[in-house]
């Protein structure tokens, strides 16, 4: 009896969850080249840094050309690291496209976006394109593959990185970080609740 | 446990699991607006703000549905802060405003109202005033109008009639953007059916 409700909970669960599928407002700006990977682990990787920690040291080949070091910032600008899984899928191209229309409340607060995924440039390229003309730096993570996430702790097992965000400030010390639902878009709230945290 | 609490648990545990059952094939079916048909059954909040409040006709606190809008017709924009094409489309609709309330033949008569899909208050405020909108626009933050919407992507307009005894009926439903201020005017005014009224 006991293992015939256990049955049926499970049954009920199971369908409650596969039915809520992963909530998106997908822009048309991409058309229909985006890649429905379906809900997924929420998160998959453990954290190797936590507030209060220095941010790890990193260099990486950004769309531009240019290689970018998080510390060529330090003393200069506050940093946000903006992680996304993967290009081409829904929730992340729906993120950083709010991001590129607030160029300001980031100024207001001196400080710089890296928008970072573990995609190769050419892909990045292709896939950024679709969203205007963005005002921060995307960086490629590709190769060694997702060496930087791994070394925040935002890898995940299949390769893709967490929708991640961390905030460091000037003197290179991690101020905050929210490894979000890798379903959900973190709210922009929260993220301009954190740069406010810094201070001048 | 004893026969009858035992009966009674199968009983609600059934009845749990087709509840479930019909909400996710409710949701799985939930199609967008079509030309012809009816809006799904949703309110909105009534807006804080006066101005919005005014524009709307609205009197009272609480909230309203599309058919409680003082207008013949209501234009619904299912855009995201976070959409490219919204961000690209935002001008455009905000001339499409300014025509309607500069031509004293339609201004009261057609109402535009923005739905952020998935965009917290917060996000819509923040879309609202980068963009200078001057319509309201409100917060669908958990996604549960744009299920009802049959998630479509945007931008995505839906043109509402509103008849006199409170009925209403959808004239317009496209993913988009509205192909210029003026021809989309002219559009409404033939399919709404609102070019061969007099202004009341």
């Amino acid at each position: 009896m006991k293992r015939k409700i256990h049955l049926l909970c499970s049954l009920i669960v199971v369908l409650i969850v596969f039915s809520a599928s992963p909530a998106s407002a997908l822009s048309e700006a991409y058309k229909k080249n985006i890649y429905n990977p379906g809900r997924l682990k929420p998160t998959d990787s453990v954290l190797k840094v936590t507030v209060g920690d220095r941010a790890p040291n990193f260099s990486l080949p950004s769309l531009s050309g240019e290689r970018i070091s998080l510390s060529q910032y330090r003393g200069n600008k506050n940093v946000v690291l903006s992680f996304v899984p993967a290009a081409w899928t829904p929730v992340c191209s729906d993120q950083w496209p709010g991001y590129n229309i607030v160029e300001d409340l980031f100024k207001q607060h001196d400080t710089i976006l890296l928008g970072i995924t573990v995609d190769n440039i050419p892909t990045l390229f292709a896939w950024t394109n679709q969203m205007g003309k963005l005002w921060f730096p995307v960086l490629s993570d590709f190769w060694p593959h997702g060496a930087v996430a791994d070394t925040y702790g935002v890898l995940r097992s299949d390769g893709t990185a967490e929708r991640a965000l961390f905030v460091i400030d000037k003197k290179g010390i991690i101020r905050f970080i929210n490894v979000n639902d890798i379903n959900q878009r973190p709210k922009l709230e929260e993220l301009v609740q954190a740069l406010e945290g810094l201070g001048g | 446990m004893s026969k009858i609490a035992r009966r009674m648990f199968i009983v609600l545990s059934a009845a749990a699991f087709w509840a479930a059952l019909l909400v996710s094939l409710v949701l799985a079916n939930a199609a967008p607006p079509q030309p012809g048909g009816l809006l799904p059954g949703f309110k909105l909040p009534i807006p804080e703000q006066a101005a919005d409040k005014e524009y709307l006709g609205l009197t009272t606190t609480g909230s309203f549905t599309i058919a409680q809008i003082k207008a013949q017709v209501v234009i619904i924009e299912i855009f995201s802060m976070y959409c490219p094409y919204c961000q690209r489309e935002a001008p455009e609709v905000n001339r499409l405003y300014e025509i309607i309330e500069t031509n004293p033949d339609l201004k009261g008569r057609i109402k535009l109202i923005g739905i952020g899909a998935g965009n917290t208050p917060f996000e819509v405020q923040v879309f609202k005033g980068k963009y200078s909108v001057p319509f309201p626009v409100f917060s669908d933050e958990d996604f549960t109008l744009h299920k009802a919407f049959g998630e479509v992507r945007t931008p995505f307009f839906i043109g509402v009639r509103i008849n006199d005894d409170g009925t209403h009926r959808v004239f317009y439903a496209k993913l988009g953007g509205i192909e210029g201020a003026e021809s989309f005017v002219k559009l409404i005014l033939r399919l709404s059916g609102l070019e061969q009224e007099k202004k009341p």
